[in-house]
């Protein structure tokens, strides 16, 4: 079934030299693991909610940045020291500003992002509405129909015989 | 009312075109630090000279100082440093570095081969003190006024016009 001899005892070594390099490799990244499930779910959670500096369309979570690892491990520890969530956030904050979270606080440098797309709605729907009363004017204004033409036109439309 | 219609159109263009324009010309990664004004993050570290000795921040009370964040395994840092070299020989203002992550070992060598423009260096070999100042890519230099407060910051490496213009006229106002 398996090769053996020289050839075979080789690979096998191989094979096994890999397993073991790859999860050590493996074991030197992984971030510290919380004593708790429930912490570890938290933590998650929070990195997934930060922003890393580095490469900026990356969470804290997904980035393999050293910035971002470090900040993992400062996040972690002021969790484990106690700290809730939100003073964690405003840990990093009040280092990288805003910036840093994925959700940016509603205050008045913010009011143009945070409204400023339903004020382009708004604007859109206007100018929609606008539209949509001129036409409506439009063919309100048109010529009234003669009864006459209308008679004849049913007529031709019925396949009868103009009376 | 046919003025409106092609005027308006026209009006909404050109605000979007300046929006634009002006959004050419920023770095995304510039993010303003939150730091400017207010005290700088406190620090003690060891010497990367002299491994016995501590600075602390409260040491450089009452002086007008530049705080450089660098580190020997930094590629943009060498694009600074003979800027660096230059402003030390000036006497203007003391720079201090924060070898940021760093081995005593390679940044010596580091600055032995390149030369050293700093007044003295700390060791920052977690990046801990880095967290606190929001370093998020060297090198960075803050500008530290007398009574201990961030006044400038500098992301990335800096630049004859950043010095000039910036840097310097901040540094003669702030120790006036």
């Amino acid at each position: 079934m398996t090769a053996r001899g020289p050839v075979g005892a080789w690979l096998m070594a191989m094979a096994i030299a890999i397993t073991i390099i790859a999860g050590a490799v493996q074991a030197a990244d992984a971030p510290p693991v919380a004593p708790s499930p429930a912490l570890e779910a938290r933590l998650k959670k929070l990195e997934t909610e930060l922003r890393c500096l580095v490469c900026q369309n990356q969470t804290l979570a997904d980035s393999n940045a050293d910035l971002a690892s470090d900040l993992r491990r400062e996040v972690r520890e002021q969790a484990l020291a106690g700290k809730n969530d939100s003073e964690i956030r405003d840990y990093l904050v009040a280092r990288y500003g805003d910036f840093v979270l994925y959700d940016p606080p509603l205050k008045r440098t913010t009011w143009l992002l945070w409204f400023g797309p339903f004020a382009l709605l708004a604007g859109g729907g206007l100018v929609w509405w606008q539209v949509l009363r001129r036409r409506q004017s439009a063919s309100a204004s048109a010529p009234t129909r003669d009864p006459a033409v209308e008679a004849r036109a049913r007529a031709l439309l019925d396949d009868e015989p103009p009376a | 009312m046919k003025m409106l219609r092609w005027s308006i159109p026209l009006a909404v263009f050109v605000v979007l075109l300046a929006f634009l324009w002006v959004g050419l010309g920023r770095d995304p990664h510039e993010v303003p630090s939150p730091l400017i004004g207010k005290p700088a993050p406190a620090f003690q570290l060891v010497q990367l000279h002299d491994a016995g000795k501590t600075l602390a921040s409260d040491d450089l009370r009452g002086k007008v100082w530049l705080l450089n964040v660098w580190a020997s395994w930094c590629v943009s840092c060498r694009v600074e440093h003979p800027l660096l070299l230059q402003l030390a020989k000036t006497n203007v203002v003391p720079v201090y570095g924060l070898d940021y992550k760093d081995k005593a070992d390679d940044a010596l060598a580091w600055l032995a081969q390149h030369g050293n423009p700093y007044t003295a260096s700390i060791v920052d070999s977690d990046g801990k003190v880095g967290i606190d100042y929001g370093v998020y890519g060297v090198p960075e230099t803050f500008l530290i006024d007398k009574s201990g407060v961030v006044r400038y910051k500098q992301i990335g490496p800096l630049t004859v016009e950043a010095l000039q213009q910036k840097i310097l006229p901040l540094v003669r106002q702030l120790q006036k």
